[in-house]
């Protein structure tokens, strides 16, 4: 039971149970689980297109060592070639004809030695394919799905920051008419998504001429009634006697708000921005239905359309699916202790 | 020494001024503004100035299409712009309800015969995703309250598949479910046949189920954890000094205090479940045939994937939809209005 010793040892408290290596147990298998496709995905983006079409599949990206043999254009793949007589010669393969190789010795070019298939194995080494990477940086639109996923990030966070943060002031802090309606309407709606009404949105952004713009995209989620609540329960914590004060000094109402109730409710505006970058990085329908020129797809719609093709080119969907997760991964790996107890606490996404 | 760090500090510092100013300018701008209005409706009414803009964009892009999507619900033809479009009753309603059996879609006439389908298999989604993923965030959640090195560690590994893109989480599994890929390769290296696991029978639906509770399940560990947690240990140490043990413990003390938390996880999953769309779209594509098409799927392809896009019908269809989501809504209401006075 030296495990057991162990984990007492850093816990102390109670005597090690069963109960305790099944709870290990259980979020070892969890971690696995979780990670497993993520780290598949990533170990596959770096393999060769060779290396992605053999099955069984190798965990690590390998691909086949070549060598430049006088007298042939191409760099030719080498083998370990077992012969007849029972020696093993490192040998490079010149073509194959059904189940017969030709090879020659890397060293001594001039003279083919024939061999069964079943007598040579490859010879590999570990490569990253990077040109997964580059080449649709060049081939494809991919930075200009990145801008563009980039604008409609920013920029809506910043719309839904500024307007949200203004409204739960109004709503916290002034006692005008019709402000409970509004915050009932706001209440009623929270649970409303775009989903039910796709089409009557569709309209109003067409009307306006946002069809096929990241204006289309940004503003009709901007208001979001999640960010207006949020902001208006942590902006009612704020003392009233702080805005008297200021009133009583001579601050205009703006001055008030962006002096002194931003800066007290940056908790509460962190958490809301966390949250928009992740709606809008990772919104789908909308783009989809709003963005049909190319040029102005987002990582997301960019990734489903190529996905989507005919003969799809996994080398380089796989490629790109990683750089489109590398962001979020990275915010997240700084900030996951802000980010899991932010949403723990209150409770919604 | 430090002068080698000299330059880099004054980038910084530029960087973070250059911030500064725009931002205070941007304010200041809006001040002279602002202040001009003061001054004419008074202190007490700057609270509409505030909330105009949020409600300017709400109203006219969420409050204003919700009631609008009602009256294109009755209306038909293929045009988008409200004066084109006649004025047609209840018919798109009796289309989509054209069946002679509800519980039979193969009864119903086109399109009604995919809308059923369609609920029918968002109902099926719903019931079975939404339980196993309480079922298994109550689980981990049980698990991560206990007294485990590292929680934090193991708490981010459950959260972290909830950040990733629906659009990378579908791609991440269609790699691994394709006919070539690792699943297929476990499965023959234990002796078995490779399955189509995205084309045959009912796994497609399975997996789609099981993609779905593996992106979402760590969102609702948190909740249910963060419930756990509040949930006050005098009470486990009184019922020590009674002699209860651990399962009286979870039945009697746990169980009842989690009430209110697992309420909120309950509703709040069923009503993302019942918007299920971007994973399987990406996933299976709805398919094959009709085998994982679900509603929002359904408006979709209606209003505008499909050649001819029936906006009039995608319409009926959300209202449908939203009808659901209300009910699902006022239960919350409901309910948690009922926990919260316990």
């Amino acid at each position: 039971m030296t495990i057991g010793e162990f984990i007492n040892g850093r816990r102390g408290k109670r005597s090690f149970h069963v109960t305790d290596l099944l709870s290990y147990f259980y979020l070892t298998v969890g971690t696995l689980l979780m990670f497993g496709p993520v780290v598949w995905l990533v170990m596959s983006s770096f393999k060769t297109q060779a290396a992605l079409v053999e099955f069984p599949p190798q965990f690590l990206p390998y691909v086949q060592q070549t060598v430049e043999v006088e007298g042939y254009d191409d760099p030719l793949p080498i083998y370990n070639v077992t012969l007849d007589d029972g020696t093993i010669r490192t040998l490079a393969q010149v073509r194959r004809v059904g189940i017969e190789a030709q090879m020659v010795d890397p060293q001594n070019p001039e003279e083919i030695i024939k061999v069964n298939i079943k007598q040579r194995e490859e010879i590999r080494q570990i490569r990253l394919a990077w040109e997964n990477y580059v080449d649709p940086l060049e081939r494809f639109n991919f930075l200009t799905y990145l801008k563009n996923s980039v604008i409609v990030t920013v920029v809506a966070t910043l719309i839904t920051l500024l307007i949200n943060s203004m409204a739960a002031f109004a709503l916290s802090k002034y006692n005008f008419k019709g402000r409970d309606t509004i915050f009932v309407i706001i209440i009623a709606t929270l649970m409303i998504p775009i989903s039910v009404i796709l089409v009557p949105v569709f309209l109003v952004i067409t009307s306006v001429g946002w069809n096929n713009s990241l204006w289309g995209v940004i503003i009709p989620g901007a208001a979001t009634p999640t960010g207006v609540f949020l902001l208006r329960q942590y902006m009612l914590t704020i003392p009233d006697e702080l805005l008297d004060s200021a009133r009583t000094d001579g601050a205009s109402e703006w001055r008030i708000y962006w002096q002194i109730i931003l800066p007290l409710a940056k908790p509460a505006l962190a958490v809301l921005a966390i949250f928009s970058v992740m709606w809008r990085w990772n919104d789908f329908l909308w783009p989809l239905i709003v963005l049909s020129r190319n040029e102005l797809f987002t990582l997301q719609v960019g990734l489903n359309s190529f996905q989507g093709e005919l003969n799809i080119q996994w080398h380089y969907v796989l490629a790109m699916t990683v750089l489109t997760l590398l962001p979020i991964t990275i915010v997240f790996s700084f900030l996951q202790r802000f980010i899991t107890t932010g949403i723990a606490t209150t409770g919604m996404k | 020494m430090s002068t080698e760090y000299q330059p880099q500090r004054t980038i910084r510092e530029t960087v973070s001024y250059l911030a500064y100013l725009v931002w205070s300018g941007f304010m200041n701008t809006i001040e002279v503004v602002a202040e001009a209005i003061q001054h004419r409706v008074g202190i007490d009414r700057m609270g509409y100035f505030f909330v105009l803009p949020n409600m300017l964009i709400f109203g006219i892009f969420v409050l204003f299409p919700m009631l609008l999507n009602f009256y294109y619900a009755l209306t038909g033809g293929t045009n988008l712009f409200l004066n084109e479009r006649p004025f047609v009753g209840m018919q798109n309603f009796n289309t989509l309800f054209d069946c002679h059996n509800f519980f039979e879609p193969n009864s119903c006439n086109v399109p009604a015969d995919i809308f059923w389908r369609a609920i029918f298999n968002t109902v099926l989604f719903v019931i079975l995703q939404v339980g196993g993923m309480v079922l298994l965030s109550l689980v981990t959640a049980l698990v991560l309250n206990r007294k485990i090195v590292g929680r934090g560690f193991f708490r981010s590994v459950f959260f972290y598949p909830v950040l990733l893109s629906p659009v990378v989480v579908a791609l991440a599994w269609k790699w691994i479910l394709q006919r070539e890929g690792l699943l297929n390769a476990l499965i023959e290296s234990f002796g078995g046949e490779k399955i189509l696991f995205l084309l045959n029978g009912n796994w497609p639906m399975f997996w789609v189920i099981i993609v779905s509770i593996w992106a979402t399940m760590g969102f609702y560990t948190l909740i249910l954890l963060a419930g756990l947690q509040s949930i006050p240990s005098d009470l486990y140490e009184a019922s020590a000094i009674d002699g209860a043990n651990e399962f009286s413990n979870f039945r009697f003390i746990t169980l009842p205090l989690l009430m209110p938390t697992m309420f909120v996880v309950l509703v709040l999953s069923m009503i993302r479940a019942v918007q299920v769309f971007d994973q399987v779209f990406v996933l299976t594509g709805g398919g094959p045939g009709t085998a994982t098409t679900f509603m929002v799927q359904f408006i979709y392809d209606t209003g505008f994937s499909n050649q001819i896009q029936i906006f009039g019908l995608a319409s009926a269809a959300s209202v449908v939809l939203g009808i659901a989501l209300l009910i699902l809504t006022l239960i919350q209401l409901r309910m948690g209005r009922e926990s919260s006075m316990v």
